[in-house]
Parts: C-alpha cells; sequence; structure tokens
C-alpha cells in the first residue's frame, strides 16, 4: 500500500501543480457569478436556475478533470520515460496502475470538494438554506461515478497509446452512457434481432452512471436519499471499478516496455 | 567471486506488427557473469542489443529463451530489483518535482524510514552535486543536472548493483568527467556497476571487464588489460574489428 501510496501522491501533485484545474475552477466560478447576476425570473426561479447551471458545470468539469487527468498518465510516463526508473524499482504492474487510479481519484475528489463548497456557497447565499447532508450524498455520489469513468480511461490508456484519442473516447463513452445509458432498453423494444439483443447486452453490461446523477434531487430541495441506497450505489461503483482495473491490468501485465 | 548479476542463453525477441514482417531476433543466446564489486562495460554499436538485454534484466521485456538472475533472483519477481539502481539513457524525470520531491518519492517506493531517507537524500544530493539546486523544480535543470538527478534516483536506495544505459550519452566533457568520477567512487565503496556506453576511452578508465555485443551476440568478453595485450592494440581498435568495420581508404 505504501507503494500504491507514493505514486498516487506524486500524481495529486502533479494536479496541484498544473494549471488545468484553476482554468476550470474560474471559469466555472465566472459562468456561475454571471448567471447569478441575470434577473429574468422571479426569486425562486433564479435559485433553481443558477443552481442547475453551476451543477451542469461542475459535472462537465469533474468529467473534464478525470478524463484528462487519467488519459495522460501512462502516456506520458512512456513518452518521458519515466515509467523506465519507476518500473525498475520494486514495483509491480498491479501496483503501478492502482497508484495511478488512486491519484486520479484522490485529485478528482479534492478538486470535487471546491466544486461542491462553491455550489453550497452560492445556492446558500441566495437560498438561505444550508442542506450540508444533501450536497455531501450528492459529491459522494458524483466522486463514485468518478472512479468508474477513471477506471475505464485507465484502460483505454493502455489499449490507445494517443491520450488525446484516449480523452475524446472516454469523454464519448462517459457522455454516452449518462445521456443514453438508461433508454437503451426502451430503445431495444423498437428495433429488430439481433439489434436487439445487442441494446439489451449493452444495457445490462454497461455501468449505469446515470444512477448516480442526483442533480434533479438537489435543484428540487428534495429529502436525502436512503443511506442504504447510498451504500449500494457505492458497492456498485467499486464493482465496476475493479472490473475496469482488472482489466487494465490484463492488458498491461506482460506488455513489453521498449 | 560471487556472480552479482547472470545472464544464461538469453535470447530477446521482437515481434514484428507488420503482416508478413519476420520476428526480430535482438539477442541471441547471451551468456554473462557479472561479479560483486566489478565495474562491466556493455559496449556495442546501435542495435546490438545492449538495451535489449537490460529491458530483461529489469523486467521491462520477457526473455524468449534463457535466464537472468540478479542476486540470485529470476529477474521476473519484483523483488530482484530491491538492491539495483537503473539509470535509463535521457530520461526526463517528473518535471514538476523538486529533486528533492522526486528523491522522497522513489524512497518511499524501497519503504525507507523517514528519518533515513532525509539522510540518504543529502547523502546522494552531495554526491552528484545537486545539493544548491535541490528545492528546484526539475524543469529548470539544465541536462547535466537533469542526468545527475537520475544518478541520484538511481542511488536513492544504497543499491548493491548499478545498471546504467548510456549515462554520459549528451553530456558536455564537464558532466561527463563528473559522472565517470561518480562510477570510480561507487566502485571505491564496493558496488557492482553494469554499463553500457559508446566512449570507449571512458570505458577502459573505468571498467574492470568487458563485453562486446554485435547483431545481437557476444563476440568477445574479458578483462581490458588481457583483450589490449591479446589483441595488441586499443579498446576502440578491437572494438571495431569485432564489429567487422574497416575504414574506406
Amino acid at each position: 500500500m505504501n507503494t500504491v501510496w507514493s505514486l498516487a501522491k506524486v500524481v495529486v501533485l502533479e494536479m496541484v501543480r498544473r494549471k488545468d484545474f484553476y482554468v476550470l475552477f474560474i471559469l466555472t466560478v465566472l459562468l456561475t457569478g454571471t448567471a447569478g447576476s441575470v434577473n429574468l425570473f422571479n426569486d425562486r426561479s433564479i435559485v433553481r436556475y443558477l443552481k442547475e447551471i453551476c451543477l451542469l458545470l461542475i459535472w462537465l468539469s469533474g468529467l473534464i478533470i478525470a478524463i484528462t487527468c487519467t488519459a495522460r498518465q501512462i502516456p506520458a510516463e512512456r513518452e518521458h520515460r519515466t515509467i523506465f526508473p519507476l518500473l525498475a524499482k520494486p514495483v509491480t504492474r498491479g501496483q503501478f496502475l492502482l497508484g495511478k487510479f488512486l491519484g486520479c481519484w484522490v485529485a478528482t475528489g479534492m478538486a470535487l470538494v471546491l466544486f461542491y463548497l462553491l455550489f453550497g456557497l452560492v445556492s446558500g447565499s441566495r437560498d438561505h438554506q444550508w442542506p450540508v447532508l444533501n450536497y455531501l450524498q450528492a459529491a459522494w455520489l458524483h466522486w463514485m461515478m468518478l472512479g468508474i469513468v477513471i477506471a475505464f480511461t485507465l484502460l483505454g490508456s493502455i489499449v490507445f497509446a494517443a491520450p488525446s484519442s484516449n480523452g475524446t473516447i472516454s469523454f464519448a463513452c462517459a457522455a454516452g452512457m449518462l445521456l443514453l445509458g438508461r433508454h437503451l432498453n426502451k430503445v431495444a423494444l423498437s428495433v429488430a434481432e439481433p439489434l436487439q439483443s445487442l441494446l439489451y447486452t449493452a444495457y445490462f453490461i454497461l455501468p449505469h452512471l446515470e444512477l448516480f446523477d442526483v442533480r434533479e434531487l438537489i435543484i428540487h430541495d428534495a429529502g436525502l436519499i436512503r443511506w442504504d441506497m447510498v451504500t449500494l450505489a457505492t458497492l456498485y461503483a467499486a464493482a465496476y471499478g475493479a472490473f475496469f482495473l482488472f482489466g487494465a491490468w490484463l492488458a498491461f501485465r506482460r506488455r513489453p516496455l521498449n | 567471486m560471487d556472480a552479482t548479476l547472470s545472464i544464461e542463453k538469453l535470447r530477446v525477441e521482437y515481434r514484428s506488427r507488420d503482416l508478413g514482417e519476420a520476428t526480430k531476433v535482438a539477442v541471441d543466446g547471451l551468456s554473462l557473469h557479472v561479479g560483486q564489486g566489478e565495474v562491466f562495460g556493455f559496449l556495442g554499436p546501435n542495435g546490438a542489443g545492449k538495451t535489449s538485454t537490460m529491458n530483461v534484466l529489469l523486467g521491462f521485456v520477457p526473455p524468449a529463451s534463457g535466464t537472468a538472475h540478479i542476486f540470485g533472483v529470476d529477474v521476473i519477481e519484483p523483488i530482484a530489483r530491491q538492491r539495483i539502481g537503473y539509470l535509463p539513457e535521457q530520461t526526463y524525470y517528473y518535471k514538476f518535482l523538486t529533486a528533492e520531491e522526486l528523491l522522497r518519492f522513489y524512497a518511499g517506493i524501497f519503504r525507507i524510514p523517514k528519518a533515513e531517507t532525509e539522510r540518504r537524500i543529502d547523502a546522494v544530493l552531495k554526491l552528484v552535486e545537486l545539493d544548491h539546486a535541490r528545492k528546484r523544480q526539475i524543469k529548470t535543470y539544465s541536462k547535466g543536472m537533469q542526468q545527475r538527478a537520475g544518478l541520484a534516483q538511481a542511488l536513492i536506495n544504497n543499491p548493491d548493483l548499478l545498471i546504467l544505459d548510456e549515462p554520459t550519452s549528451g553530456l558536455d566533457p564537464i558532466g561527463r568527467m563528473k559522472v565517470r568520477e561518480i562510477i570510480q567512487r561507487l566502485k571505491g565503496e564496493g558496488k557492482t556497476v553494469f554499463f553500457s556506453s559508446h566512449e570507449l576511452g571512458e570505458v577502459e578508465t573505468v571498467c574492470d571487464r568487458v563485453a562486446i555485443l554485435h547483431q545481437g551476440q557476444l563476440k568477445t568478453e574479458g578483462r581490458v588489460s588481457d583483450l589490449v595485450r591479446e589483441h595488441s592494440a586499443n579498446l576502440e581498435q578491437i572494438f571495431l574489428k569485432l564489429i567487422g568495420y574497416s575504414p574506406q581508404p
């Protein structure tokens, strides 16, 4: 675990010292601030409108940070040749992958904490309510979902050599799963075989990232989500994360580095 | 003499990705033994199979056949790398880290206790003369300084065996001299050094024994003084003769 944590700390440090996160955070602050200064609706609506924009930006930024940070890890190690002195030390390839995963996940989690603090401040200053537990649940589920995204992006970075192609494909997959995943079974009903079976298989095999999206509950001030549901969602994310990481390990464990 | 590093009938192949193209044999039937405390020069022209051999020793590439052991442990086991230090050819270390942070990171991998880590960081940074720049990010370092930072990371675990892949490549004469001095100092401390180089003069000065590889095959191996006496020529002439190079009239 010491080795995995040492690797993870370097990834976190890299994110802290790079400008990507700060640019996205400032952009979110500016866009939310601009949206908040517009007074087109009555007071109640504008709070919801603000919350919706802020959460959408947080979701977009979360995906961008998670995917770009993960997609560049292994290609950069190979390009700069830092993978050689690293794997020449008593580090297994499994530890290397776990360290990269943990680092990207923790770094993304740290970014989410800041983003949700901003969201809490924006909505609290307008709504005069502070449903901290609801926000914690939303941030936790968001972080779990990004764990799945990070794991499959890491798998992609072993399959695709260029970080840009992996980033684009991972982003398209994550967006596809978020927007279309829940509708695949309905679409399957309306098409003929063998496409129907294919769509059904995809519906049951692909991770349902939309399960972690509780933005509507936050925007409309719904109550707390049952904790057993949150636990189940966490286990669901852990299972898919482990599945993709195992796939990454299978692809990477005997790959020659030269 | 105990064998720190032993290679038996090693064969390394690279499969081509292009259809119909034959498998490339990088190393063919190589057997070598390096004893404790030796400085061993691994020579050969570009493409001779030196880096491929090192890649097997470090577990980067699996051998097609044959075996390689470090301190008696098969190189496919990660634990074989516990007592080695490796300096690759021209590596760009994590630019966003300082030399101190880089060394702390590698020390963490070896599970070196905190107090001991700090002591070793001080010692290796002094040895490679980077003490003055320890808090500067690596992206601000010159090429020579980066190479010395690489040498520092290879020494952080106080290794018994150092594997150096062209350690002076791309360095100016002063940088080369500094690296040579460090190798000689390590030899004085009883470390085993296995290194590849194209600088034959440097190899002649520093090495106890050398091996010359050409097209994946071992052409000769022995003490530098014995080879010089046997061939009645200097190391450069021996090298050129063994690889079949004849200058144009």
